[in-house]
């Protein structure tokens, strides 16, 4: 069979597996709709969490970014991961106990404020809008790169898919196809991370042959002939302050972000929820520590297949030929020798943020373009695997676009229909109306994802910082006090929130003036060696301060607020029915 | 059980003995991302783990060994916890 017969056919069988998922668990009421019922085992929550959580980003592009950033690709690794001990120790118990279904919930009735919960509602709208941009333009390139439809076309049948799943079962239809999921794209990445250890290395297991072989040995051998820094060495791309701030803004922002936190509110106990948490990071834990060494074998080998081999005799190798054929890899002979030279710098010239293929960048020798995105897509072939590994692959970035594209689905409907609609709007509507009103709210996010998808906005990535950056200085401090300090209230928490995303707003805009204005310079380069990404981190500092001072300088909260507080810090009674 | 004798006093108790857990736990987590695998990368990377040097393999390995085991080890903790303290479900 061929690869494009297999890649039918493995995508086709997991998307039928997905809708018969999403059709067996079909809800009928919100509790089902906003928190699966709150029946998912710590295991399942677990897995599907980790599926929320894994996004194309990290399955098809994360080792090739790593791959190029040596150690400095730490901030990533550690980043998204470290946020889940915040989340198991500092929030996802106590939400849980809190028995509601949103995170601007909790922010609201805390702080006995529609003006803190609006605040919540739109933050939660727009980190979710603009990570679910870049899934659906992920569905689209995994289309157009293994089935040749085009781009377009294939948001499209993405978005149908999920639009199934997601509107007939809610929570619960999403849930259990992320944890379906989660097995497909763990198989998928595994299978090649196995076989490209062992032919390098002889250790089948990536992360033993990642310490036990002479791997990184040789690659920092390799980069430093040609004139990289070593592979392992800290700090070449960043400032040792930025790597520390980049670090703690993702993990804090991971810790914040609203469809991660609503995973935590499906399980049936706080018990449960604390242990979803640890199957959550082990779940993902299996591909972040298969990441760094798929880079690293990865880069080693492309490099030492490249370097100095008559260019004719590289074109012969059939994925070198295939992946120049897509753009993904490109060799350009400069100096004409007939020999690929790999060296520092950049082989062509760019243009709009794009390598122009047509213009070599003749400043330095490097005579080959490597896209992020081929260390993953390129492995099966590399390692000699058979076609259905290929076609799993493809699979397996559908099913991580996918399941974190329902993730920020339900958030996104659940703020606009439950918080903002519900109860803000109208907290008479009874509960088929507000069911109803949580289906149709789908659309307009289904709507805006697909546009997104197909029209990306040049500021993508740029925007994700936003992202996170928002998480970590507006929504982590107001929850974490909100816990933690019974004497925090409205005043606190708003202004904390307003200092917060204030800060990190203009911050951001200054440092990124160029990408999001188009501005010619950015106004500021960076905080005291701190850049955009990482500047999160000083508005949530800046957040936790303002809310304590003025906190203090106000009149505690009434005294049924602090029996909220009470409450949550105990276990017992979670599984009460008292759902709003 | 002091739970039963004075249930206010307990669940300060507890809650207490929560914080403490979390703050002995989160200083594992900080000596480990940020003084480990960042700031002593440069030095433990005079050393190795097998083949790797060592701030490298905290970094991009042992940090992620790390947090799964103090999730591990926080729930287990208050499994514990939340008996002694009868707090439980």
């Amino acid at each position: 069979m061929s690869i494009e017969a297999w890649t039918y056919l493995i995508v086709g069988l997991s998307f039928a597996l997905y809708l018969y998922i999403g059709y067996t668990s079909r809800v009928r009421d919100t509790k089902g709709f906003y928190v699966a019922g709150r029946g998912v085992p710590p295991v399942a929550n677990g897995a599907a969490t980790a599926a929320d959580w894994m996004s194309a980003a990290s399955f098809i592009s994360m080792a090739g970014l790593i791959s190029t950033l040596g150690y400095d690709g730490a901030i990533y690794l550690m980043g998204w991961t470290g946020g889940y001990v915040l989340l198991a120790l500092l929030l996802a118990p106590y939400l849980r106990k809190y028995r509601k279904f949103t995170v601007p919930d909790f922010v609201g009735d805390r702080y006995a404020s529609n003006a803190a919960r609006t605040l919540a509602a739109i933050a939660t709208i727009f980190i979710s809008l603009v990570y679910v941009a870049g899934q659906m333009r992920g569905v689209g390139i995994v289309f157009s790169r293994f089935l040749a439809i085009d781009i377009a076309q294939g948001v499209l049948i993405g978005v149908a898919v999920v639009a199934f799943f997601a509107i007939l079962g809610g929570m619960k239809g999403v849930t259990w196809t992320q944890a379906a999921q989660y097995t497909v794209l763990i198989i998928a990445y595994l299978i090649p991370g196995v076989a490209l250890a062992y032919l390098l290395t002889g250790n089948p297991i990536p992360q033993l042959a990642f310490a036990f072989s002479d791997i990184s040995e040789r690659i920092n051998q390799i980069q430093t002939d040609l004139g990289f820094g070593e592979y392992t060495a800290p700090f070449q791309s960043k400032p040792m302050i930025d790597v520390l701030a980049i670090t703690g803004a993702l993990m804090v922002g991971t810790a914040g972000l609203p469809h991660v936190i609503i995973r935590f509110y499906t399980t049936p106990d706080v018990r449960s929820a604390r242990y979803s948490a640890f199957w959550a990071l082990l779940f993902i834990g299996l591909l972040y520590t298969t990441a760094p060494a798929l880079a690293m074998f990865a880069r080693y080998n492309l490099i030492s297949t490249l370097h100095n081999k008559p260019i004719s005799e590289v074109r012969q190798i059939d994925w070198v030929a295939k992946w120049e054929q897509t753009g993904l890899l490109k060799i350009a002979d400069k100096n004409g020798d007939g020999i690929v030279q790999v060296a520092k710098g950049k082989a062509f010239q760019e243009k709009g943020g794009k390598p122009d293929f047509n213009a070599p960048d003749m400043t330095n020798p490097n005579e080959v373009y490597l896209d992020n995105d081929i260390i993953v897509l390129s492995t099966p072939e590399v390692a000699r695997l058979a076609p259905f590994v290929i076609a799993l692959l493809a699979a397996g970035g559908l099913a991580a676009a996918l399941s974190t594209a329902s993730g920020l689905l339900i958030a996104m409907s659940s703020a606009v229909a439950h918080d903002l609609y519900y109860r803000v709007f109208n907290p008479r509507a009874p509960e088929r109306l507000r069911l109803l009103v949580g289906r149709l709210a789908m659309v307009p996010a289904l709507a805006a994802a697909a546009y997104l998808g197909i029209n990306p906005p040049g500021f993508v990535a740029q925007v994700v910082a936003f992202a996170f950056g928002l998480a970590a200085s507006g929504l982590f401090p107001a929850i974490l006090l909100g816990i933690f300090d019974r004497r925090m209230n409205a005043q606190g928490a708003i202004a904390g929130m307003l200092v917060g995303l204030g800060f990190t707003s203009v911050m951001i805009g200054l440092m990124r003036a160029p990408q999001l204005f188009g501005a010619a310079q950015p106004v500021i380069k960076d905080f005291f060696g701190i850049s955009a990404e990482g500047i999160g981190i000083v508005g949530m500092v800046l957040n936790l301060v303002i809310a304590l001072v003025v906190s203090r300088l106000t009149p505690p909260p009434p005294t049924h607020i602090q029996e909220i507080v009470d409450s949550i810090r105990i276990p017992r009674g979670a599984g009460e029915a008292l759902d709003e | 059980m002091r739970s039963h004798e004075n249930p206010q006093g307990s669940i300060r108790a507890y809650w207490r003995a929560n914080v403490r857990l979390i703050a002995a736990l989160l200083g594992v987590w900080f000596l480990t991302a940020y003084i480990i695998s960042i700031v002593l990368a440069p030095w433990l990377n005079l050393f190795r783990l097998g083949g790797a040097p060592l701030g490298f393999w905290f970094a991009q390995q042992g940090s992620i060994y790390v947090f799964i085991l103090l999730i591990w080890i926080y729930a287990r903790r208050m499994d514990a916890l939340d008996k002694r303290y009868d707090v439980h479900e």
